[in-house]
């Protein structure tokens, strides 16, 4: 349509070969059109089918509070001053009444105290920030419980990694930026942490905080890369994010009609911009009485950083909170290296092994597409208990996430159940190696135990609850018949058969090198699917001879 | 020397020694003289220290010895003085229940005089620190004089307290199972008595390097804090920092946001096939 | 629009239900999209009018909140307190505000969320998928395409030019980092020294008491108390007392001499007050958690704990070195003084730290 517009502009004939406009809307279209193509664009999109699933929300969840971070933000920004020259407060909140402190503190109390509804603004930014987190690893985690990442989706799967991982610095820097008792604390650790780094420590430290500890320079930087830096890559990656989720449309569980080859939904036009337009006002407004409900960072009650002061209880927000654990609970080695050196391994090790916590769930999913050699596209997301493997790596890696929380938060949970925090800190560190391993081995039992019962269903039937007594006193429970589509449903997924070495010896009998890799592969693929790694699903011979030789039916 | 003890026998020796005893008498009667009432104060005083003595020796000396001279059960309480007996019976540690990492606030069994005479008994052992007055606790009756008292306390409190008892006084985990109380609802007498004497493993805030008036405005911050100060923003979720926001962020925020989806996301409910 | 778009026809999907199974008389066969089944205010009008006057509300709900935001805005001064159950004292505005945009924005979304479940189609539809692979002709005429323009650009051909390019290209992204020298200071000898290392034994620098910002005599510090202190001629104005601070901070102890562990440390005090750096050596929180029992010092951040009796040794948590010791004496008039640095770096170490 629009190349036909596009040609009979060029001519010069002042009139269009395109019919004439029903409406002035109509026209307004046309216009629009002929500069921006819209009609293409919108005939891909408008009737766009998205699935009905509550999980598949979650990713609106992560987009919406976004956005309401961004607005909030900029507000914020209108009253803000990233400064760290001192001054002294004259405010109206009493306590803090003639304390010295810097303007970046003074006009967080002045937006918390004097702006009217800055003190909204400012919680609704801060606990939109938490749950925007959260969501996203929430989000993450069911595309990875599903399968979601798979071909055509890994590239996605990594936008997203890179979203969360962004998102946790942002954050990080934002509660960062009043330069408050406890926010200044968290200041103070990266700077012991930066100067762990072997080798360049020094430098860096010097180069980020513009000279010693704390100087006049990281507020207003953090402020820069908090506001400008981040929020552009995020956004950037946003935007990719949400083009690849219509470029591969949505995937969808398995059920009647629901096929690799199409996706079964309500269109965007009208029912999701409804429901997804829709969905932004009501995380909004969630949140937005969140804030009016529960106080977020009172950095009034902080009081303003100094360096010589500190409270107990000093945590960074939650999702920096398993990277606290791996400080708190690593044993403090120092150790002497190249002629006088000091390596301080207690926080350069936890350090190191931040990013690899996240790492290894992001890499898992090229993991699972070298260890299986599909190179299919999959868009019907797995149930969980169909992947024992993947399931059981997932809630170790939770395990072992929330192991590092508790670590994190060893002070009150000593104050609060009454133990020692010596005991949890010594806890914490067997359970970083041992939990993972008994969490998988369960998880993956489970799921075993799990597809038992699905087969059992598909072959015998639903439980009915009826109990019918036979004519020479036995009592059974009679077993109703799945329905067509529960039983499709519960068959519908793949079972990948593990892979097989070739032969030691070939069909010369020439012995063929079989490489050490190979071997790695064929092992993990037996783990993955062979014998231990799934339960055989029923098949027609089976269910034949079920419901032709006996039947409660 | 040797000549005094010559002139011990001197006719007049007798004489002196009356004089200088007469004379003796007579200061101190002087100086005692205009103080009738503070005499009665003194048998008031042994009396009480009577009456603590009998208390001590019935609900405190299996652990700290008849004359609080201390046991492998309880340490001595020889000069800890009246300001440590008034807090640690006064805030129901003492007497201890059973051992532990520390013993915790409780229930007061003594009446506030049965402790004041406890108090007296225990100080009347050595020299310590004294139970203080309520002007030297009290907030200033002056308005203004006092929104600068809590400004400073809570300084002085960032400074020297709120390491260990958190930035609202909430108290907070020390080593191997000990902890640092709340001050929640500890009347101001006992937080200023606590600063004084040091109770178990706190340190103790002596007035050598923390003067009177400074304790004044902390316990003027620490009143402020937990009784006057308003939570503007709502809900303070303990006043423990970024843990319970987290957890409050997951269960009401993400949490009612996912039912919320749930909603969303489902089927609308069919009508009956007719 | 409707369900019989769909594929009905009995089609198995996946690797082990191929179609000829599903010719056989496969027990599990898909039975496609299930019959659209109406909701009730598809059929019944009175039910789908009820449903508008609700979704209707909800908006109307959200207008009057919105007005509320702008009354309350208004009305409520930004100082006024009210008691509300069971959230406690809290600001009338923060809450008036927070509620009234709460529900304008909710009854939108729940609104149209509404409008949308009841009131909208459906109808669910199917709606094909493509690979996202392009086919082979596609693919062949794309790296045709490309070798033509590489070819013409020549390229690979033409490797002077290709080198040197990539040369040009690899160096002028270090301009950028040339430009970030000037982003601080070379670290030198900055961390090695503290406020304190002004002080000599002919010219001492007195401890000045956090509290009282005054010298302290020796009987000032008792057994059992805990005192903080900063090098004297260091003013809270001073513009540089952050950077200062953060070095300087002293934690004086006094511990009676029966319990004194280590006799190197002993030395460096005075009749047994000991002065430790607050600053603790694992990342450089104020350590200051004192138990006078115990004789330990717990970091409030990560739980590193020191024995103060024993040289300030790690007894537990990731600390990798004891607290530096200031070593202390008295002047003349009896007043703490120091008259000397700490005798190695404090705070967290770090690569260049001597060991």
């Amino acid at each position: 349509m629009s190349t036909t517009s596009g040609t009979s502009t060029g001519a010069t004939t002042p009139s269009s070969t395109r019919a004439k406009p029903a409406s002035k809307w109509e026209a307004a279209a046309d216009w629009t059109d002929g500069r921006l193509g819209i009609y293409s664009l919108a005939k891909a999109n408008l009737r766009k089918i998205f699935p009905d699933h509550w999980s598949f929300m979650l990713g609106e969840i992560c987009l919406y509070t976004f956005i309401i971070i961004i607005l909030t933000g900029v507000y914020l920004t209108l009253f803000f001053k990233p400064s760290m020259a001192e001054t002294v407060y004259t405010g109206s909140y009493v306590p803090l009444d003639g304390i010295r402190m810097s303007e970046a503190y003074a006009s967080t109390m002045n937006i918390s105290f004097e702006v009217r509804g800055g003190l909204l603004i400012r919680q609704i930014h801060h606990w939109a920030a938490i749950v925007f987190v959260a969501a996203m690893l929430v989000h993450m985690m069911r595309v990875f419980f599903t399968g979601a990442f798979r071909k055509p989706r890994e590239i996605n799967w990594l936008f997203g990694a890179g979203l969360l991982f962004l998102g946790m610095f942002d954050g990080f820097m934002g509660y960062s930026l009043p330069d408050d008792l406890l926010s200044g604390t968290g200041i103070r650790f990266m700077e012991g942490a930066i100067l762990a780094v072997p080798i360049v420590g020094t430098y860096l430290e010097m180069f980020l905080y513009g000279g010693e500890f704390p100087g006049q320079d990281i507020v207003p930087r953090f402020f820069t890369i908090h506001v400008l830096l981040i929020p552009g890559i995020m956004l950037g990656l946003l935007v990719a994010h949400l083009i690849l989720v219509f470029y591969h449309k949505h995937t969808q569980f398995a059920g009647p009609g629901r096929k690799e080859e199409n996706v079964v939904g309500m269109p965007l036009m009208p029912v999701y911009m409804a429901k997804a337009g829709g969905f932004f006002f009501l995380v909004f407004g969630v949140i937005a009485a969140v804030s009016a409900i529960a106080t977020v960072n009172p950095i009034w009650s902080y009081g303003p950083y100094r360096p010589d002061q500190v409270s107990t209880d000093a945590q960074p927000d939650w999702y920096m909170g398993f990277s606290e654990g791996l400080i708190r609970v690593m044993p403090g080695w120092e150790i002497s290296v190249w002629g006088g050196h000091t390596l301080n391994l207690g926080v350069f090790i936890p350090l190191m092994v931040f990013p690899l916590v996240l790492a290894v769930i992001w890499l898992y999913p090229f993991l699972e597409a070298w260890v299986t050699g599909d190179k299919r596209e999959h868009h019907i997301a797995d149930r969980p208990r169909n992947a024992p493997v993947r399931t059981a790596f997932g809630a170790a890696w939770i395990s072992l996430y929330l192991v590092l929380l508790i670590g994190g938060g060893n002070d009150l949970i000593a104050t609060h159940l009454h133990l020692s925090i010596n005991s949890i800190t010594y806890f914490v560190r067997v359970s970083f190696f041992l939990l993972p391993v008994i969490v998988f081995i369960i998880t993956k039992r489970w799921c075993l135990g799990l597809q038992r019962r699905d087969k059992e269903k598909v072959l015998h039937g639903r439980e009915s609850g009826v109990i019918k007594r036979l004519p020479h006193g036995e009592f059974v429970e009679v077993h109703a018949d799945l329905s067509q589509a529960d039983k499709f449903t519960l068959t519908a997924h793949e079972q990948p058969q593990p892979i097989e070495l070739p032969a030691e010896v070939d069909e010369n009998g020439v012995a063929r090198k079989v490489g050490r890799l190979a071997k790695a592969r064929a092992k993990l693929s037996e783990g993955f699917f062979g014998d231990s790694g799934q339960i055989a699903k029923p098949t027609a011979e089976e269910h034949a001879e079920i419901t032709s030789g006996h039947g409660h039916h | 020397m040797k000549k005094l003890s010559a002139r011990r026998r001197h006719p007049l020796a007798a004489l002196v020694v009356l004089l200088l005893a007469l004379a003796a008498t007579g200061g101190l009667y002087a100086a005692f003289a205009p103080a009738e009432k503070a005499q009665a104060d003194t048998s008031a005083q042994s009396l009480a220290i009577d009456e603590g003595k009998k208390l001590f020796a019935v609900g405190c000396s299996s652990c700290h010895g008849l004359n609080g001279q201390g046991t492998s059960d309880g340490p001595s309480l020889v000069g800890v003085g009246s300001a440590a007996v008034d807090f640690q019976v006064g805030t129901g540690r003492m007497p201890a229940q059973q051992p532990g990492a520390q013993v915790p606030r409780k229930k007061v069994i003594y009446s506030q005089s049965e402790i004041d005479q406890l108090a007296a008994f225990v100080a009347s052992l050595g020299p310590g620190p004294v139970v203080p007055k309520p002007e030297q606790y009290n907030p200033s009756t002056d308005p203004a004089k006092n929104a600068a008292d809590i400004s400073k306390g809570g300084e002085l409190f960032r400074t020297n307290c709120a390491q260990c008892h958190n930035f609202a006084g909430q108290g907070g985990a020390l080593t191997n199972g000990k902890y640092a109380p709340s001050l929640e609802g500890v009347d101001p007498k006992h937080i200023y008595e606590a600063m004084q004497t040091g109770p178990q493993n706190m340190p103790s805030f002596p007035d050598t390097t923390m003067p009177e008036e400074q304790k004044r405005q902390i316990v003027a911050f620490v009143r402020h804090t937990e009784n006057d100060e308003p939570n503007p923003g709502g809900l303070t979720l303990g006043s423990l920092g970024p843990v319970t926001e987290g957890l409050f962020g997951w269960i009401f925020g993400l949490g009612v946001l996912i039912v919320v989806a749930i909603w969303v996301a489902a089927h609308t409910t069919k009508a009956k096939k007719s | 629009m409707s369900h019989d778009i769909s594929d009905n026809s009995p089609q198995a999907h996946g690797a082990s239900h191929g179609s000829e199974v599903a010719e056989h008389g496969n027990p599990f066969a898909d039975p496609g999209l299930p019959a659209h089944l109406p909701r009730r205010t598809d059929i019944d009008e009175r039910a789908a009018k009820r449903a508008e006057r609700q979704v209707s509300l909800l908006f109307i709900v959200s207008m009057l909140a919105t007005i509320g935001f702008i009354a309350s805005y208004v009305i409520f001064p930004i100082d006024k307190i009210v008691y509300i159950f069971p959230l406690g004292h809290v600001s009338a505005l923060n809450f008036a505000l927070g509620m009234t945009l709460g529900v304008a924005l909710f009854c939108i979304g729940a609104g149209a969320v509404h409008w949308a479940r009841t009131l909208m189609s459906d109808h669910e539809i199917p709606a094909e998928r493509h690979p996202i692979e392009a086919d082979d002709e596609v693919r062949a005429d794309v790296i045709e395409q490309f070798k033509t323009g590489a070819a013409e650009s020549g390229f690979g051909r033409r490797k002077l030019l290709r080198n040197t390019l990539i040369g040009s290209m690899a160096l002028v992204p270090l301009s950028g980092v040339v430009l970030l020298r000037d982003l601080g200071p070379l670290p030198e000898q900055k961390l090695l020294h503290t406020g304190w290392d002004k002080a000599t034994p002919q010219n001492p620098i007195a401890l000045i008491n956090m509290n009282t910002n005054r010298p302290m005599k020796a009987e000032d510090i008792v057994q059992g108390s805990l005192t903080f202190a900063k090098p004297e001629g260091l003013e809270e104005d001073a513009p540089d007392f952050q950077q200062q601070i953060a070095k300087d901070a002293l934690m004086l102890v006094r511990i009676a001499p029966g319990d004194l562990k280590d006799q190197q440390s002993a030395e460096l005090g005075f009749d047994g007050i000991l002065a430790y750096s607050k600053i603790c050596t694992h990342v450089g929180c104020p350590i200051s958690l004192y138990e006078q029992q115990t004789h330990h010092a717990l970091c409030p951040c990560h739980q590193s704990t020191f024995d103060l009796a024993d040289g300030a040794r790690v007894i537990f948590g990731p600390a990798g070195h004891p607290l530096p010791q200031l070593k202390i004496t008295t002047d003349e008039q009896g007043f703490l003084v120091a008259t000397g640095d700490f005798d190695e770096p404090v705070g967290p170490s770090y690569w260049e730290r001597p060991r």
